[in-house]
């Protein structure tokens, strides 16, 4: 009972922010929390696998990325109203959200549908590795993009549009995210307690014994792979639109790394952990940037000493250990 | 000619790509510990032989100084956090050691500043020598070409002829057999972690002339060492030699006469533009097809 309890009480907590942001007169609240929900979204899409499939991906980045130059590249050709060169048909992008966030999940998808089949035949330490090296050739392949601005990134000059929204207002935009985010935590602990979700789990305990039951663990594999780039593209979508840029940056390797740490700090196999995960991180680079330049000389031992000791992630210690997953 | 340049380009940089894998694939064959913070290792030799040279005018006194203070580091390293990582999973791995680059990286900012050093190599390599009549090539490429077969052929001694080198392929293989025998295991990871710190910081020290030195130059390589450890194949020596050469001349082709090639084809304009994309990826691309033809990579040591 603790989880629903847990999980009413972080939404309902989001959702009264932005009124309690402007009446503390600081709105700034609501930007640093919308930024928070997006990389949560990222880290809870990246927890499906590594906590309930044991697929340690360290190139979650990657999608991320192609979520966001997705947005950038159609936002692009639609304001120059210029013919994407790439594609077999003639069409000029569009700014629509409709198109835009469910392009870029669909691209994101294929993208590791392709990463995922290669980087499966291997395992442990190899599939880490793989990952980052698929990352790291789609980071080079921006970089050397000049249409695209290539190291330089790529400016907006519009946030997407819905019909009756308007999503350069930053509570509006915020209120659009929790949607999204809430949509794709149920979406995702509903697959979790599913059939495909009680196989993946079986793959992550003992894969040859699932094997032997007859069980095509790589599809299963490669499925779970895909949506969770899905949701990590749909993340790189929001970020695009709340940066209004995108730039190679958004797919370095310390990007995923970040992403990880969100999914242990907060509870890896949790869903909600990673979120919490996200705020705790965030959060702590807030304060130790306000604090001094070099920021990342206190924030890296931390990292090491909550490896080290803090095992479980602060979603278990709020539920109790036991009761968790 | 300036294929048989280019080829030796490949070939030097193979030899840093070996470097760097060497001490990275031993460490992952016996430890089972996967270490990224291997890169801010390189780093650290950059660094100390770049100011112990500038500071005392001798570049060898500088190689020295840079793989002690790399070995050092990794010795610091090892017996504060990994040791602690060994029977933890992967993940646990990476994140430490990803902890352990962003202090480094930091630290190193502060201590030498943001900007980036320069280095240039010593007089008695600044020369250059007549590779073929006519075709002049840096006598300091080929100087890196060399330190790196010393090191081959050290290495191959070290593991196939010492007895250093078979509890280190005991150990890889066997690992509660050797503790069993009354072997001091501990001591042995520390000694092979020491070992790569030291190849790594020496690559480092090496690329001091050739490259900028900067905060962020070894996750560069690092994630280019990975490259060559999945194709060579974890825990072997000999693989890391080969898919190092191997990656250092296609990366080093690709970039040279891709865009050439292109050109015979499309139009100069954008064929400028594709070369540069696909000549970065060229790596990726045939560390994919390696994958595909042996997922375990071209010479499988040890298991996963």
């Amino acid at each position: 009972m603790r989880h629903r309890l847990i999980s009413v009480s972080l939404f309902l907590c989001l959702a009264v922010l932005p009124p309690i942001a402007y009446a503390l007169d600081d709105p700034f609240w609501i930007t640093i929390a919308t930024r928070m929900l997006i990389y949560g979204l990222a880290a809870m899409s990246l927890d499906f696998i590594l906590g309930y499939g044991a697929m340690v991906s360290f190139g979650h980045a990657a999608f991320f990325g192609l979520g966001a130059y997705v947005v950038g590249v159609l936002t692009h050709h639609q304001f120059y109203d210029e013919i994407i060169p790439f594609l077999p048909f003639d069409w000029t992008g569009s700014v629509s959200a409709v198109v835009q966030w469910p392009l870029a999940m669909l691209v994101a998808g294929l993208i590791a549908l392709v990463i995922g089949a290669l980087s499966l035949r291997t395992q442990g330490v190899y599939f880490i590795m793989i990952t980052l090296a698929f990352a790291q050739m789609l980071y080079f392949f921006m970089i050397g993009l000049p249409d695209y601005g290539g190291e330089d990134g790529l400016n907006l000059w519009t946030r997407s549009e819905i019909w009756g929204l308007d999503l350069s207002d930053s509570s509006q935009f915020y209120y659009v995210v929790l949607v999204l985010v809430g949509c794709w935590f149920l979406l995702s602990s509903r697959m979790v307690k599913s059939r495909f979700g009680r196989v993946l789990i079986g793959c992550q305990q003992n894969e040859p014994r699932m094997q032997t039951l007859g069980y095509p663990v790589t599809r299963y594999k490669l499925t779970a792979f895909v949506i969770s780039a899905m949701g990590t593209g749909l993340a790189g979508a929001l970020a695009a639109n709340q940066n209004e840029f995108v730039s190679p940056s958004l797919m370095a390797w310390t990007t995923s790394g970040e992403l990880m740490v969100m999914v242990i700090l907060g509870g890896m196999g949790t869903l909600l952990g990673p979120l919490l995960g996200a705020f705790l991180l965030l959060s702590l680079e807030e304060v130790l940037a306000g604090w001094t330049e070099h920021w990342m000389v206190i924030l890296g031992p931390i990292l090491v000493l909550s490896v080290l000791f803090a095992r479980g992630g602060l979603y278990r210690f709020l539920a109790g250990k036991r009761d968790a997953k | 000619m300036l294929f048989l340049e280019q080829l030796l380009n490949g070939v030097q940089l193979g030899m840093m790509l070996f470097l760097m894998a060497a001490g990275l694939t031993l460490i992952f064959g016996i430890m089972h510990l996967i270490n990224l913070a291997h890169g801010s290792l390189y780093m650290v030799g950059a660094y100390v032989t770049a100011t112990v040279s500038l500071a005392s005018g001798s570049f060898a006194l500088g190689l020295v100084g840079g793989c002690l203070a790399a070995a050092a580091c990794g010795v610091l390293i090892e017996m504060l956090a990994m040791r602690h990582l060994y029977h933890r999973d992967h993940l646990d791995q990476v994140l430490a050691t990803f902890g352990i680059i962003l202090t480094a990286n930091e630290a190193t900012k502060m201590i030498f500043g943001p900007q980036a050093l320069f280095l240039n190599p010593p007089a008695w390599l600044s020369a250059t020598v007549n590779i073929l009549p006519e075709t002049p090539y840096p006598a300091y490429r080929l100087f890196v070409i060399a330190a790196g077969i010393v090191v081959a052929l050290f290495l191959r001694h070290v593991i196939t002829h010492t007895r250093i080198g078979m509890l280190i392929r005991a150990g890889a293989t066997h690992r509660e057999m050797v503790t069993a025998l009354g072997f001091n295991i501990s001591l042995l990871f520390t000694l092979v972690f020491a070992l790569g710190a030291a190849l790594a910081g020496l690559a480092g020290g090496l690329a001091g002339p050739l490259l900028a030195i900067e905060v962020g130059m070894g996750e560069q390589i690092l994630i280019l060492t990975f490259v060559v450890i999945i194709i060579g194949g974890i825990g072997s020596v000999k693989g890391a030699l080969v898919a190092g050469l191997l990656v250092g001349i296609v990366d080093t082709l690709s970039r040279a006469f891709l865009p050439t090639v292109l050109k015979t084809t499309l139009p100069a304009a954008s064929a400028d533009a594709l070369a540069g994309s696909v000549s970065s990826m060229a790596i990726y691309i045939l560390m994919a097809v390696v994958l595909v033809v042996r997922p375990q990579g071209l010479y499988h040591a040890y298991g996963t």
